[in-house]
């Protein structure tokens, strides 16, 4: 996974790139836990500021269970809260690098540095990232206790449930990034992306159960959601955590998972290829 | 050093030539007009989503009907354009200058702080929100067949004009935490995460995050209670509220800026 217009050192043999990658890996993950915690004050403004949005969710569709008879689609006011507060974590999960970021590194020309290392820069930003999440993931569960203790959830998972949840928050994770690198790599082309980036946002809003659960949504809205990447990044997870669920819709979502992952990866080699000849940088 | 003296016609005077000069700068972006019509419309859309969901299922939540909550969703993308055309960009700029110790070069002009301090930026693409959520409150007041007089419409503007002012001052004494803490990158975030709650009447929430979002936040008096004038269904007692609760806040956030800027010691040191 070496960018095409690289000269580097001659390959390491197969061994020893996985050795170098995972070391590779370590140390950018751990050099993000000691940069994130440095600012956990900015990363609480910004978890209290997102949870917000699930609490508004929350507040309304328990209102309209409890004035429709106890509950919508089986979600009782116990189980929106479970969903919305699991959903607090997932969307913490979600949140990769931004396409939107694409416009300085390529105008600006930071890719340049990151085109003279021996790996493909998307390694950089997948370590990192990860490293944050490790750091989202410890700051997070004081928020969760303070949801629980507010909302009362109901949530009973197996392990299970626990098992699969912690996999596929995981899956989530590698399949936004890949998907939006895709998209920030549009910049190659043109930088006047913020149009297509909103319009793809709000799809994902809406399909992939950060709205509401998809069981909420009409049949054809949720037929619509089965062929897109969305709902295995936001949706299933929450659900593999919350319920209801079998072992088989189990086994479905972390294949749905793998399958997107594969796609994504295979988009961003493609584009990467052909986009990244695009890329030129003025020496400063 | 600084003089506090500027009259309140000299403070208008001094508005209307910065929004001007600021409105003019802006104007040369013409696109950006309708990237910005374009984001309004989908969050416009988002939320006419949400409604239809709800609806769906039930004929009123927490008392309000649908064309009473649509009145209220244009009364938040009113106020929402009104916070990120004027109020919020004041209030980043200040709070990055107090950082930096450049808000030096502010407290040399001759004219009171805080006037200088809040009108120096307009983002006037922002303000497309204004007159989304203004088609939006038409729209909500046409459905709901009920005559809007002069009076209700009155009081609509001018509950309107007070949420404004009490977000103004919520934000003036955020930024003026600047003064004291010094990393506040994340604020903005915090704000606009919060604000999200203000699409829905502050009566739906349970009563601790009610009281939260009525006087620690007050979105209640920013979006709820002008959209309960344009839909008919204002108490009395909330409008003197609101008259009350904004006048608090002005005298408030005003003795807090100055008390940080005695603590603001600049960047020459």
């Amino acid at each position: 996974m070496t960018g095409p217009v690289v000269p580097v050192a001659a390959p390491l043999p197969e061994e020893g790139r996985v050795r170098a990658m995972a070391r590779l890996y370590a140390t950018l993950m751990r050099t993000a836990v000691v940069e994130q915690f440095q600012y956990r004050a900015s990363n609480y403004f910004y978890m209290i500021g997102m949870v917000a949005e699930p609490v508004v969710y929350l507040v309304v569709w328990s209102t309209i269970a409890r004035s429709t008879g106890g509950s919508v689609e089986g979600y009782t006011p116990g189980r929106f809260a479970a969903y919305y507060i699991v959903w607090t974590l997932v969307r913490n999960m979600n949140i990769v690098f931004t396409p939107y970021g694409w416009e300085e590194r390529v105008r600006q020309g930071q890719l340049a540095g990151q085109l003279l290392q021996p790996m493909h820069p998307i390694h950089h930003d997948l370590a990192s990232f990860a490293g944050w999440k490790v750091v989202v993931i410890i700051l997070w569960l004081p928020i969760a206790g303070v949801l629980t203790i507010a909302f009362r959830p109901e949530l009973n998972p197996t392990l299970l449930q626990g098992v699969v949840f912690f996999v596929a928050i995981w899956g989530a994770y590698l399949i936004r990034s890949l998907l939006l690198w895709v998209l920030g790599m549009v910049t190659f082309w043109t930088t006047r992306v913020s149009a297509l980036y909103e319009a793809y946002f709000v799809a994902e809003l809406l399909l992939s159960g950060r709205l509401v659960p998809l069981a909420l949504m009409p049949g054809w809205a949720q037929s619509v959601a089965g062929l897109l990447p969305f709902k295995w990044t936001f949706g299933f997870p929450i659900t593999a955590l919350v319920g209801p669920i079998d072992r088989r819709e189990l086994l479905v979502g972390l294949g749905a998972q793998l399958l997107w992952i594969i796609i994504g990866a295979l988009l961003v080699k493609a584009v990467w290829r052909i986009g990244v000849r695009r890329f030129t940088a003025v020496g400063g | 050093m600084r003089a506090d003296r500027t009259s309140a016609p000299d403070a208008a005077r001094l508005t209307v030539l910065f929004l001007r000069i600021g409105a003019l700068n802006e104007l040369q972006y013409r696109a950006n007009f309708f990237i910005q019509l374009m984001q309004s419309l989908l969050a416009l859309a988002t939320g006419l989503v949400v409604l239809a969901l709800v609806f769906d299922r039930t004929d009123e939540l927490g008392g309000w009907s649908r064309p009473q909550l649509l009145a209220v969703l244009g009364v938040f993308t009113l106020m929402g354009g009104i916070i990120r055309s004027v109020i919020q960009p004041n209030m980043q700029r200040l709070l990055e200058e107090i950082r930096l110790g450049t808000l030096d070069y502010l407290l040399l002009k001759p004219e009171d702080g805080q006037v200088l301090a809040s009108i120096r930026e307009v983002r006037i693409w922002q303000a497309v929100d204004i007159l989304v959520g203004g088609v939006v409150v038409a729209a909500a007041v046409v459905q709901l067949e009920g005559r809007v007089g002069w009076l209700e419409a009155a009081s609509f503007l001018g509950l309107l004009a007070l949420g404004a002012t009490t977000i103004y001052c919520f934000w003036l004494m955020l930024a003026a935490a600047g003064f004291w803490l010094v990393r506040m990158d994340e604020v903005q975030e915090l704000f606009t995460g919060i604000y999200r709650a203000g699409a829905y009447p502050v009566g739906i929430y349970p009563g601790w995050l009610r009281a939260v979002l009525t006087f620690l936040v007050p979105l209640a008096f920013a979006v709820t209670v002008p959209a309960e004038a344009v839909t008919g269904r204002l108490e009395q007692g909330n409008a003197a509220l609101a008259l009350g609760m904004t006048a608090a806040l002005v005298l408030v956030s005003r003795r807090v800026f100055r008390m940080g800027l005695r603590r603001y010691s600049g960047a020459s040191a």
